[in-house]
């Protein structure tokens, strides 16, 4: 369960990224976060593994605050949250093994990590993983010569392999074409729905985010505008969301 | 056509900065008592010289190899240390994973100072310190490696993909472990590069520090011309020229099959 307190981000120049955010997420939802660029989407997302800190209240993961942890307590919750990204976030000139098994580098020592010591059980588990995802074939691929659907399956792999209970993904399919987005999307929910994983998703488009998620949230200019399940998410609503009609007059041809 | 329609229109600017510079050479001329009657003079000793060079002792050839490997080892064995020493100096040079401004100041500023060591005053000083020999020579090659190769690695690593950096933290991966799996993979190949780029410099390099004292074929070429054995100098520099040639191209083709 992650819970939101009172959330707010101040940036240096004196920007403000979240506003007052409270929110519960229980375990096993799949949640896509809506808004404008520049509503505070990836700001929110990446302040639950705190690759963003906040400057007010406080996010509880699992009964433990990540705004408190003191280093080591943060490498600890960080080890259970996955984190998938538009660029894909991969070492290109790396194989897929190597990508995968970077997945656990927070349950391996310094020295066995840099001897790459990794156990038989982890080489085993990222077979498995590249299995679910369709890559078996490609472990010892290098990551630049595969596609751009390829390389995200590959970091979902990676997050797998990481054995985390929550996934965040940040636009994971802003750079694929149409088909290879739906993939994406059904290789997440099957994720969230077999292994029962928290899924939390920044999302441009709002028809994936209707399909796909069990609840929506909607933030504009840093602020939770809107909060429930997708059916709730009615053209009055978008219109609100995004700051006019012109958006709908485009997806309604 | 009139002087001031063409390119010459400045013509006495022109003029007067000959003459400056007449001036200023003639002055130095005579503030070091230099004549050109004695260069005049002596032309016909530049002549033995040249002559003397003209005809290689290749006689002497075997007696090069020996000098010539060692040279090729100093270097080699001179660029792996630099190499390896730099690898982790380069990571504390950038604030990429040290976050730290402190830290990645005070190893540049003391890279920038090994830099602005000219290799022969190195190689002099290490002779003082260490004694003649081979050893000195490989000394001061790993040290003039380790300030060229670190700011070379250091400025590869302020270039690379910052994702994955961003990946591994988030996973929960430590400052070395995000190193190791984050950053080297991206700049391997070019650390290797490297490696080959500095063994080529150093070859070259290498050929004076024996001048000093420091090892391989330059106490050959220095021991020729002290004895006044220009055909034997003439053949060790010949012989320098082309390992030189070799190396450089060896080396390129290789560091172009890398990248």
């Amino acid at each position: 369960m992650i819970i939101f307190d009172h959330v707010s981000k101040t940036y240096d120049n004196g920007v403000k990224g979240l506003i007052d955010v409270n929110l519960t997420i229980n375990d096993g939802e799949f949640i896509s976060i809506i808004g404008l660029s520049g509503a505070g989407k990836s700001t929110l997302l990446r302040a639950v593994n705190r690759l963003n800190e906040i400057t007010e209240g406080e996010i509880v993961i699992d009964g433990k605050s990540i705004t408190k942890a003191n280093k080591k307590e943060l490498r600890m919750i960080r080890r259970s949250i996955g984190l998938i990204s538009q660029q894909f976030n991969l070492v290109k000139r790396s194989t897929v093994q190597k990508n995968v098994l970077s997945g656990r580098l927070g349950y391996y020592s310094t020295f066995k990590s840099v001897l790459g010591l990794f156990s038989k059980e982890d080489y085993e588990l990222c077979n498995q993983m590249l299995e679910k995802v369709g890559l078996l074939d490609k472990l010892h691929e290098r990551c630049d010569n595969l596609s751009g659907g390829q390389q995200q399956r590959v970091s979902i792999a990676r997050t797998l392999f990481q054995q985390a209970n929550i996934i965040l993904a940040d636009e994971p399919v802003s750079s694929l074409d149409p088909v290879t987005s739906q993939e994406i999307m059904e290789e997440l929910r099957n994720i969230n729905e077999t292994m029962n994983k928290t899924i939390i998703v920044n999302i441009h488009s709002v028809e994936l985010a209707k399909q796909f998620s069990t609840r929506i949230i909607a933030l504009q200019d840093g602020k939770v505008v809107f909060d429930g399940k997708p059916e709730l998410l009615t053209n009055n609503v978008l219109t609100m969301i995004y700051k006019g009609d012109s958006f709908l007059k485009g997806s309604e041809k | 056509m009139k002087i001031k329609d063409t390119v010459h229109f400045q013509w006495y600017k022109s003029f007067f900065v000959v003459f400056v510079i007449l001036v200023c050479f003639l002055a130095s001329a005579s503030l070091t008592e230099a004549s050109f009657y004695e260069v005049f003079e002596n032309l016909d000793q530049a002549l033995a010289f040249l002559k003397e060079l003209s005809k290689p002792d290749f006689s002497y050839l075997p007696k090069l190899v020996d000098p010539m490997i060692k040279t090729l080892k100093m270097s080699a064995l001179g660029s792996l240390i630099g190499v390896v020493l730099a690898i982790p100096v380069s990571f504390l040079a950038t604030t990429i994973v040290t976050k730290n401004e402190i830290i990645t100041q005070f190893f540049r500023l003391v890279l920038n100072i090994v830099r602005t060591i000219p290799n022969l005053l190195l190689a002099a000083l290490l002779v003082a310190i260490l004694g003649i020999g081979d050893a000195t020579g490989v000394v001061t090659i790993a040290v003039f490696t380790f300030g060229m190769v670190s700011q070379l690695i250091y400025e590869t690593i302020e270039t690379i993909d910052l994702s994955p950096i961003e990946a591994a933290e988030s996973v929960g991966a430590n400052k070395l472990q995000t190193a190791v799996w984050a950053i080297w993979p991206q700049i391997m190949l070019n650390v290797l590069s490297y490696f080959f780029y500095a063994f080529e410099i150093n070859v070259r390099a290498s050929v004076v520090l024996g001048y000093v004292g420091a090892g391989g074929i330059g106490v050959t070429l220095s021991n020729a011309l002290g004895l006044f054995r220009y055909d034997r100098a003439s053949l060790i520099i010949i012989t320098i020229f082309i390992v030189v040639l070799i190396i450089d191209s060896l080396s390129e083709a290789i560091r172009r099959r890398i990248e």
